[in-house]
């Protein structure tokens, strides 16, 4: 594959879009736990507003949600920031747009990995914990939290596959990463299929990266399979 | 912040219109991919390696690349090649809307054979059992007894594939089809409501999704019917006699 001295450009380009996945994925987490937690919780409203949010995401196309946040970013947030007296202008980057969007987009269906698994939790694990005299803080961050992450790492892996994939639909709203990068290659060179291919083949390594890095992950997790006992 | 209730009240028949060219895209795919997948399923759970190599060199690179470049290989990439310029394909390869009918049928039929592998592979033994028993061949047990049931299990699952196909649709917005998104731009080009439009394009979305949906589990209800069977009881002043012990408790 001849690439004409532009593979610096995809190197960088793929140096964009692994940041854009690693930020999003941080929030995303963020928003997964916190959303889980709204829906668990014994308050009614918040878990109106936690279905409200998973249903309305889930249902609206990533790229909707790029372009919502990056061409009203900026009249959302300065309609928000006036409360607070704030009324200079504010500008949207491409990238902040995408980890927003993205985020949003990873926390609604991360919100149901984690329901599903704090569910999947025995109810005896509190029990045993406050028994132990440990308050519901300290059960959540000593007891729970470590099961949970052994029940949704698959999950997560295999939403953290679909987050690196999305990533590409925030160079249409102009980020360099590697999409965009094709992008420029293939209209200097008159040369689109091999720049997408090469594109392709790129992102093809990333998700076979990200699947080996979740194997490693869920058996680290997993005391049974160290040898340990369960 | 200015709300203008009046510009979506007027766009949304050139929304709709947009609407239409999405469903359109779905449905045409949608149908493609099932076609397609079928096979590929059947192919990819072959005891044979050499069988089963090339649907996984298939489903492996189109369940690990984005849509978006898919689309542009197929839009962009094919008028690299002057041999696809002057063949007969080109008449099809130059037209978007054919473009990213293939790229998402391409796409839907990589992960629903995925989904119908699983599905394949989850049908109780003993039924492929009784299924040889009876002296079926292959073929007659494919067609009877694999695919329906395979179809049964995977049902659930593939209506989500087709939700997750109806939000992969916004993507033919980028090769200049004026679908639900690429209309919502458009309209936001000459007005510049972009909270408006967008929010007005994901209600409609939504709604479809929510449509497609209920279809799927009507559909779910009536092919898995006997997963639904409700045990009517019996009277209890009837015949001691006819009584079934096995059967009513």
């Amino acid at each position: 594959m001849d690439l004409q001295g532009f593979g610096h450009l995809l190197v960088s380009g793929t140096w964009v879009t692994v940041q854009l996945a690693l930020a999003s994925l941080v929030f995303g987490l963020m928003f997964g736990l916190m959303g889980a937690a709204a829906k668990l919780s014994p308050f009614r409203v918040l878990r109106y507003m936690a279905t409200l949010y998973t249903t309305l995401v889930r249902g609206i196309p990533e790229l909707l949600l790029v372009l919502t946040l990056y061409f009203g970013g900026s009249q959302l947030l300065m309609w928000f920031m006036g409360f607070f007296g704030y009324d200079e202008y504010i500008e949207i980057s491409p990238f902040i747009a995408g980890v927003g969007a993205l985020s949003v987009a990873f926390g609604a269906y991360a919100t149901e990995v984690f329901r599903m698994a704090m569910l999947a939790i025995p109810k005896g694990q509190w029990e045993s914990a406050y028994a132990f005299g440990m308050s519901p803080v300290q059960t959540f961050f000593r007891i729970i939290l470590p099961q949970l992450w052994r029940l949704a790492i698959p999950g997560l892996g295999n939403l953290f596959q679909v987050l690196l994939k999305d990533t590409a639909l925030v160079s249409v709203v102009g980020l360099n990463d590697l999409m965009r990068q094709a992008y420029v290659a293939s209209g200097s060179t008159k040369e689109p299929f091999t720049f997408y291919m090469a594109a392709a083949l790129i992102y093809l390594g990333l998700t076979v990266l990200a699947t080996l890095t979740t194997q490693f992950l869920e058996r680290r997790a997993d005391p049974a399979g160290k040898g340990a006992r369960a | 912040m200015s709300w203008e209730w009046g510009i979506i009240i007027e766009y949304l028949p050139r929304l709709l219109d947009g609407a239409w060219l999405t469903l359109e895209l779905v449905l045409v795919s949608g149908l493609m991919g099932l076609a397609l997948a079928v096979p590929i399923s059947l192919a990819r759970s072959s005891d044979n390696f050499w069988v089963r190599a090339l649907p996984f060199a298939y489903i492996f690179f189109f369940r690990g690349t984005p849509l978006l470049v898919q689309i542009f290989l197929i839009y962009y990439g094919a008028s690299q090649f002057d041999a696809v310029k002057e063949s007969a394909l080109w008449v099809v390869l130059k037209e978007p809307y054919w473009c990213a009918i293939i790229a998402f049928t391409l796409n839907t039929a990589a992960y629903s054979a995925e989904l119908f592998r699983g599905a394949i592979q989850a049908i109780p033994k003993g039924e492929i059992e009784a299924a040889k028993a009876m002296g079926m061949s292959p073929p007659l047990m494919i067609r009877r007894i694999v695919l329906p049931r395979a179809f049964g299990i995977a049902l659930p699952a593939y209506g989500n594939e087709m939700v997750l196909m109806l939000k992969g649709s916004a993507l033919a917005s980028t090769i200049t089809l004026l679908d639900l998104t690429g209309m919502a731009r458009t309209i936001i080009a000459r007005t510049y409501t972009p909270l408006e439009m967008f929010m007005a394009a994901g209600l409609v979305y939504l709604v479809i999704g929510a449509a497609m949906i209920g279809i799927f589990r009507l559909i779910e209800y009536r092919f898995n019917r006997y997963q639904y069977y409700k045990h009517t009881p019996l009277p209890a002043n009837i015949d001691p006699q006819l009584r079934d012990e096995h059967i009513d408790d």
